[in-house]
């Protein structure tokens, strides 16, 4: 967890008070000057009334060239970001037609598939060929190809589960799932920093929902014990069934989920688990099958195992794995299953093409390079970045590394000059996170060779250094070997 | 008799006793004045009886929490329900498996068939344009985006194909979204919120229905495609009303719907919207690309205006043979959804192939506007050559590309209609080597719109596979059929 100092949370809330007292100031003179000029939709209430998008319009709109900045080149380690410029103060923004080529230390790609692959593209242009970009059906009518229904069965197999489902987008497999297992009467209990699909997915359900602390199994066992004694609220009647939701890395914490303890107290209290590998799949443990391999969790105990194609394997969709009885009952009832378009057979096979690799089945050993790669680069990398003296979250083996930024000042400071650097990373606000914890957030890729981390470094220590990031004592360079595993 | 005297004259002194206690002045108990009668002590006890009760406590049964012992006791009671229900028997669980591209022609387990189970209105799959700018982008961007809109997920190609869409449609911008049905579920929330009315179709299908839910706003139905049922939840909703500055108002409806093949009366609805002051979302996936003169949608085919609808969205998912969505409207519209519709936020951005497989579909929809005439003439002509089968009745509009059959009469109970459906479907396959389906209801579905068989159909079909489809589908639903 992260410890605020005192005179760091003094500081942000002085800022941020700051920035609301001259957002409120701008507001009550806009006021002045739209009483002159004529309304143009007479009767009609406007989109966002007063508040609602005051953090936007005075706070983000200020910093709006930190964010969604586009590219011209794919998504691999190093990438052309398109240059934009503002004529009104940045609350427009006109892509130009220069780009400068950046170190990419934000993009999701864990394993390195993200840009045209010897293997994986060649066959991608032929199911392109065969089947066309898009089968224009839903599954159930004309939209399962035999591509589908391969890699139905190889995501099964490299999971360790049974049976798998696939869809086309990993947030609709959250959103359209959840109530397909539960409704009213049921009980899900998440982690409090859930993925936004998941919250989704438990509010459509009409399930009750509670929540436990982060990553705290002690919490989730006081909430289930509560719970099962006290039953439903109100009627007191017992729980139809209680399922617990986890994610195997937070993306904004890089944290790993505790996950035996937990499954240790869902088995006791007889609850259903269901763990969100969007992160975690193919990016660690030893063959790549995710958070249950690191930690040593057989996938049998796991009741629904949910993965995302995007981050690890270069293409888009996701899928659920569990038992054969599970599967059919999601292939009969599941709306996403029913309703959506299936998923596009060139980026299916990009995701066959891509396990097969990490598998080692495409007759090489790339996969298993790739594995080492990206573990040595993450561990590499936040170890130096906890020697210069940064604040830096996250477990060992987990690629995602935020950095703590906390001053609202210092987020536009920071991306802005690693950008003038060639450096190009992601900053995170408010509300992807609490107010007061403004981070940086490094995606360490298999792509990235060691020339271009001693690079990253030097860029973040300078700006680091420029900014005023590093909160903790820097520890000096000459320290021996022994010393520094000791520390870690 | 013996014994009751002697008791009766006990009984009878006692009560002269009392009474005369009662009566008898106490002559030395003179207070104040007043006399003190034996009534007056008697009142005085029972007073202080009261007084006495009112001053305790009442009784509360004490609060007891549960011991740890109880609580380990109830939790090895309590048994959860199966995750999954158990699987119905005879539940049919097999998909046909598509070998080849989904185009008019197909190959389904290993059989040559007609198609009309795909949405592929312009036939654009299998297009050589469209295959050689995705192998274009494929070689240069790679296969996925990496990334959500806002982190080095937005590639020059979504850029594009924004821009493109909204020249296309008249309006000033457009936001791209990477799957279809997450399109109208991110944008209904992103607008409405709990306090919210809106009016919804009873037919419109299980995103918008999901869109909905989650907003969390007043929703109110109004008859499938009923014009004067509108009209009348538009005049409730707003008489009673004076708040109307605060509270947003919206109208949701499908241009065509998917589960019944109407088309929404574009006209009437504008002119209902401008007088009660409602906003429009319009849901345009299987009209977009299908309807008005070259293809521009509802608003073009009824001649409105495009800027009086306030919000179009669309999966590109049909017309356009590729995959994902997007959403028009005003640059207020657009820029709103940019940092608060979930599914554009929290997701990552749509594979850069297809979103040039998108750009590409729009130009040659603009440079061949004669496939509209196509898609036409094949629609009419499958209107003219299934008006006589015994048994179904076509009850879809007659422009619509989504064919709509369904039972003359009912059997009185829905599943056995389905699976007198699923049988002609199956035949129709198997013996004739066309392959259409019927349409499927999950159970999360509440749109009580009747079952029935859904054709697609496509510009690419030739009239002999349309000739094949309807002799075909008469002689099965003779046979099947004959016995209700």
């Amino acid at each position: 967890m992260v410890r605020l100092p005192y005179t760091t949370a003094l500081t942000t809330l002085f800022s941020y008070g700051l920035l609301f007292a001259f957002g409120q100031l701008r507001d009550f003179f806009r006021k002045f000057v739209d009483w002159f000029k004529a309304k143009n939709i007479k009767g009609y209430a406007p989109i966002c009334l007063g508040l609602e998008d005051f953090y936007v319009r005075r706070l983000y709109l200020r910093i709006q060239d930190c964010f969604g900045r586009p590219i011209a080149s794919a998504p691999d380690s190093w990438f052309d970001v398109v240059e934009r410029t503002s004529n009104d103060n940045n609350k427009t923004l006109q892509c130009t037609s220069n780009t400068t080529r950046c170190l990419n230390l934000g993009s999701y790609n864990y394993l390195g598939f993200a840009a045209a692959d010897e293997y994986c593209t060649p066959r991608v242009i032929e199911s392109l060929k065969k089947y066309s970009a898009s089968t224009c059906s839903v599954r159930v009518d004309g939209g399962t190809t035999k591509l589908h229904a391969e890699l139905e069965e190889l995501a099964a197999r490299f999971v360790g589960k049974p049976a798998a489902i696939l869809f086309g987008m990993g947030y609709v497999t959250n959103s359209a799932i959840i109530p397909c297992l539960i409704g009213k009467g049921g009980l899900i209990i998440s982690d409090s920093l859930n993925h936004n699909s998941i919250v989704n997915g438990a509010r459509g359900s009409g399930a009750t929902v509670r929540v436990f602390q982060h990553n705290s199994p002690a919490h989730l066992e006081e909430v289930l014990r509560e719970q099962i004694a006290g039953g439903q609220p109100r009627t007191h009647r017992p729980w139809k069934k209680i399922i617990v939701i986890v994610e195997g890395i937070y993306s904004m914490e890089g944290e790993l989920c505790k996950l035996p303890e937990i499954i240790a107290v869902c088995k006791k209290y007889k609850a259903y688990t269901y763990l969100d590998e969007a992160h975690s799949i193919g990016a660690v443990g030893q063959s790549g099958r995710g958070v249950c391999e690191l930690l040593g969790v057989d996938p049998a105990d796991v009741d629904i195992m949910m993965g995302t194609f995007t981050k690890s394997f270069g293409s888009c969709g996701g899928y659920i794995a569990a038992s054969k009885e599970i599967i059919q009952h999601l292939k009969q009832s599941c709306p996403a299953h029913l309703y959506a378009t299936s998923m596009s057979p060139p980026a299916v096979q990009q995701v066959i093409s891509a396990i097969k690799v990490i598998l080692g089945e495409d007759g090489s050993n790339r996969g298993a390079q790739k594995l080492a790669r990206i573990r040595e680069n993450s561990n590499f990398f936040r170890s130096e970045l906890k020697k210069m003296g940064f604040e830096v979250l996250g477990d060992n083996d987990s690629p995602v590394m935020p950095i703590m930024l906390y001053n609202p000042a210092k987020i536009p400071a920071f991306s802005r000059e690693c950008l003038r650097q060639k450096v190009a990373v992601v900053t995170v606000a408010f509300p992807a996170t609490p107010l007061l914890l403004a981070r940086a957030r490094i995606c360490i890729s298999a792509s990235h060779t060691r020339e271009d981390l001693m690079k990253a470094l030097d860029v973040i220590s300078r700006v680091g250094d420029l900014v005023g990031i590093k909160y903790f004592p820097a520890e000096p360079p000459k320290i021996a070997e022994a010393d520094h595993d000791k520390l870690e | 008799m013996d014994m009751a005297l002697p008791v009766v004259n006990a009984t009878a002194a006692v009560f002269a006793r009392v009474s005369a206690a009662f009566n008898a002045p106490l002559a030395r108990a003179v207070v104040f004045g007043v006399h003190i009668d034996g009534h007056l002590v008697v009142e005085g006890l029972l007073i202080a009886v009261i007084v006495f009760q009112l001053s305790r406590k009442s009784y509360k049964p004490p609060k007891k929490p549960l011991t740890e012992k109880e609580i380990d006791e109830l939790c090895d009671e309590w048994e959860p329900e199966p995750l999954c229900p158990p699987i119905k028997e005879g539940a049919r669980i097999d998909t046909p498996m598509l070998e080849s591209a989904a185009g008019p022609h197909t190959i389904v387990d290993g059989k040559e068939v007609v198609n009309f189970a795909s949405a592929n209105y312009l036939g654009l799959i299998g297009n050589e344009k469209i295959i050689d700018s995705c192998i274009g982008s494929l070689e240069k961007y790679g296969v996925g985006s990496c990334g959500p809109r806002g982190f080095y997920g937005t590639i020059d190609v979504h850029l594009d194909c924004e821009s493109k869409i909204a020249n296309f449609l008249g309006t000033p911008d457009s936001i791209l979204y990477s799957y279809g049905i997450s399109t109208i579920f991110s944008v209904i929330p992103a607008f409405c919120k709990k306090g919210d009315i809106i009016v919804a179709d009873e037919g419109v299908h299980w995103a918008v229905q999901n869109g909905l839910h989650l907003s969390r706003s007043t929703v109110v139905y109004f008859k499938h495609n009923d014009m004067a049922s509108l009209a009348s939840t538009l005049e409730k909703l707003t008489r009673g009303n004076k708040r109307a500055e605060k509270i947003r108002r919206y109208i949701v409806v499908e241009s065509i719907y998917q589960n019944s093949g109407q088309i929404a009366p574009l006209d009437e609805i504008v002119r209902l919207k401008e007088k009660y002051r409602f906003r429009v979302i319009l849901e345009e996936s299987h009209s977009f690309g299908v309807l008005g003169k070259s293809g521009r949608g509802l608003a073009e085919h009824y001649g409105v205006p495009i800027e009086k609808i306030d919000i179009i969205t669309a999966g590109m998912g049909n017309a356009l043979a590729t995959d994902g969505g997007f959403c028009s409207g005003s640059v207020r519209v657009v820029d709103h959804q940019r940092l608060s519709s979930s599914g554009y936020v929290f997701s990552a951005s749509l594979p850069p192939y297809l979103a040039s497989a998108a750009v590409s579909a729009v130009n040659y929809l603009e440079e061949n506007p004669s496939v509209l005439a196509n898609l036409r003439s094949n629609i009419a002509l499958l209107h003219k050559k299934l008006s006589d089968t015994p048994g179904l009745e076509i009850s879809s509009h007659v422009l619509s590309p989504i064919v709509f059959l369904k039972l003359n009469k009912s059997t009185g109970s829905p599943t056995t209609d389905l699976d007198l459906l699923e049988t002609i479907a199956d035949k129709v396959l198997k013996e004739d080597s066309v392959f259409i389906v019927t349409s499927k209801k999950s159970n999360l579905d509440r749109c009580k719109l009747p079952l029935g068989i859904r054709l697609f159909v496509s510009a690419g079909h030739t009239e002999s596979d349309i000739s094949r489809l309807s002799s075909s589908l008469k002689r099965v639903s003779a046979s099947v059929l004959s016995d209700y």
